[in-house]
């Protein structure tokens, strides 16, 4: 857990792409789950935030 | 002259005299081989992508090319995320995607499976196989419609036939609890095909000596299909299960022909409800802006999928 904190502050590229994957991931069921509207509404701000900062984080050193 | 080395004289050539004797460099020459492709890219794809973008932003509609476009802001993104219909919508697209990416993926590669051992009528029955892959999604559509009519259809007779129910008790297509299922079935039909020959690849790609090997180690078929079969196919399951993925968050024609999206909306999928609001309300804006949404999304995914591929073709 500490090694990937470390590399999350070094900008290392692997935990950066983990929590971009992680909020695509979480966007996309948001979107599509039948539980809570409101889940619903806030699912395309958080895809959106995930796929930009994929973009940007596969340019980071490995 | 004949037995002066090609080299020697291209590089005692000055630069600019080779480039008048060549007439264009190698990067120019380069350049127009690449110019159409780039060209026609920003044309088919980048500008209209760019385009759809902004008229997200606007109350744009294409069918009052007289009105001004006035700039709504994020009003689009808005109402779309909070509208309950859409999101019933995004429901019967995930019940969809789920379910054929499940199924065609299991009998897909069951069908691969069994395909790849050798036996007498082996290409017969492939291309028997691969038949629905090679239909118009129209034509299976209106085929599947025949198929699940309560009084005529062939699939309702054999749902009888196992479980005793009368044929015309229940109806496919007509029913809001079943409808969502016909279009499974439907797509799993057709595209099943498509997943074995992609596993069938897979299989075929393995080299018998790494089986006779863990013959050698009197490892068990099941052993064998766990620890070499399975890593092995992997990544082109993963490949078929992104393809699939990616064509049926898209499909419209066989749903289309099939309910047309209903009973109801049971049966309305993203593409289904786009289209009404681009090309039947005229909303060009806000159609935009649910176009935007689900790109996206696609793009999301996509981008994580193509990741976890990676990674597992270099295990």
């Amino acid at each position: 857990m500490s090694d990937f904190i470390n590399n999350l502050l070094r900008l290392r590229r692997g935990p950066w792409e983990m929590v971009a994957s992680v909020l695509i991931a979480l966007g996309v069921v948001m979107l599509m789950q039948p539980v809570a509207i409101t889940l619903y509404t806030y699912s395309f701000i958080t895809t959106l935030i995930g796929t930009v900062m994929f973009i940007i984080v596969s340019h980071f050193p490995e | 002259m004949k037995n002066i080395p090609i080299e020697k004289i291209a590089s005692a050539t000055p630069d600019s005299v080779a480039r008048h004797i060549r007439g264009l460099s190698d990067r120019s020459i380069a350049w127009i081989f690449v110019a159409p492709t780039i060209f026609l890219l920003l044309a088919i794809n980048i500008f209209p992508l760019i385009w759809t973008v902004w008229l997200s932003f606007t109350n744009s509609r294409v069918n009052r090319p007289n009105r001004d476009v006035e700039w709504v802001g994020l009003r689009n993104y808005e109402r779309i995320l909070t509208d309950s219909d859409i999101w019933n919508t995004m429901q019967a697209t995930a019940h969809f995607l789920i379910w054929t990416i499940v199924l065609q993926v299991l009998i897909g590669f069951m069908l691969a499976f069994l395909i790849n051992k050798k036996f007498k009528g082996n290409d017969l029955w492939t291309t028997i196989i691969v038949f629905p892959m090679m239909l118009s999604p129209a034509v299976v559509g209106n085929f599947w419609t025949f198929l699940y009519q309560p009084q005529i259809g062939l699939f309702n007779y054999v749902i009888a036939f196992f479980t005793g129910a009368d044929p015309a008790s229940f109806s496919m297509i007509g029913d809001v609890h079943l409808a969502p299922w016909a279009i499974v079935i439907a797509d799993t039909w057709m595209w099943t095909p498509f997943v074995m020959l992609i596993c069938l690849a897979g299989l075929r790609s393995i080299p018998n000596s790494i089986y006779e090997a863990a013959e050698c180690d009197r490892a068990s078929k099941w052993r064998q299909f766990w620890t070499i079969t399975i890593p092995m196919v992997l990544p082109f399951l993963m490949l078929a299960v992104l393809f699939r993925g990616i064509e049926n968050f898209k499909m419209f024609d066989l749903v289309v022909q099939l309910t047309g999206g209903g009973p109801g909306n049971t049966t309305t999928l993203t593409s289904i409800d786009l289209k009404r609001e681009a090309f039947e309300k005229w909303r060009t804006g806000y159609s935009s802006a649910y176009a935007v949404i689900l790109f996206v999304t696609v793009f999301g995914l996509a981008s994580i999928y193509v990741k976890a591929l990676n990674k597992v073709k270099e295990r």
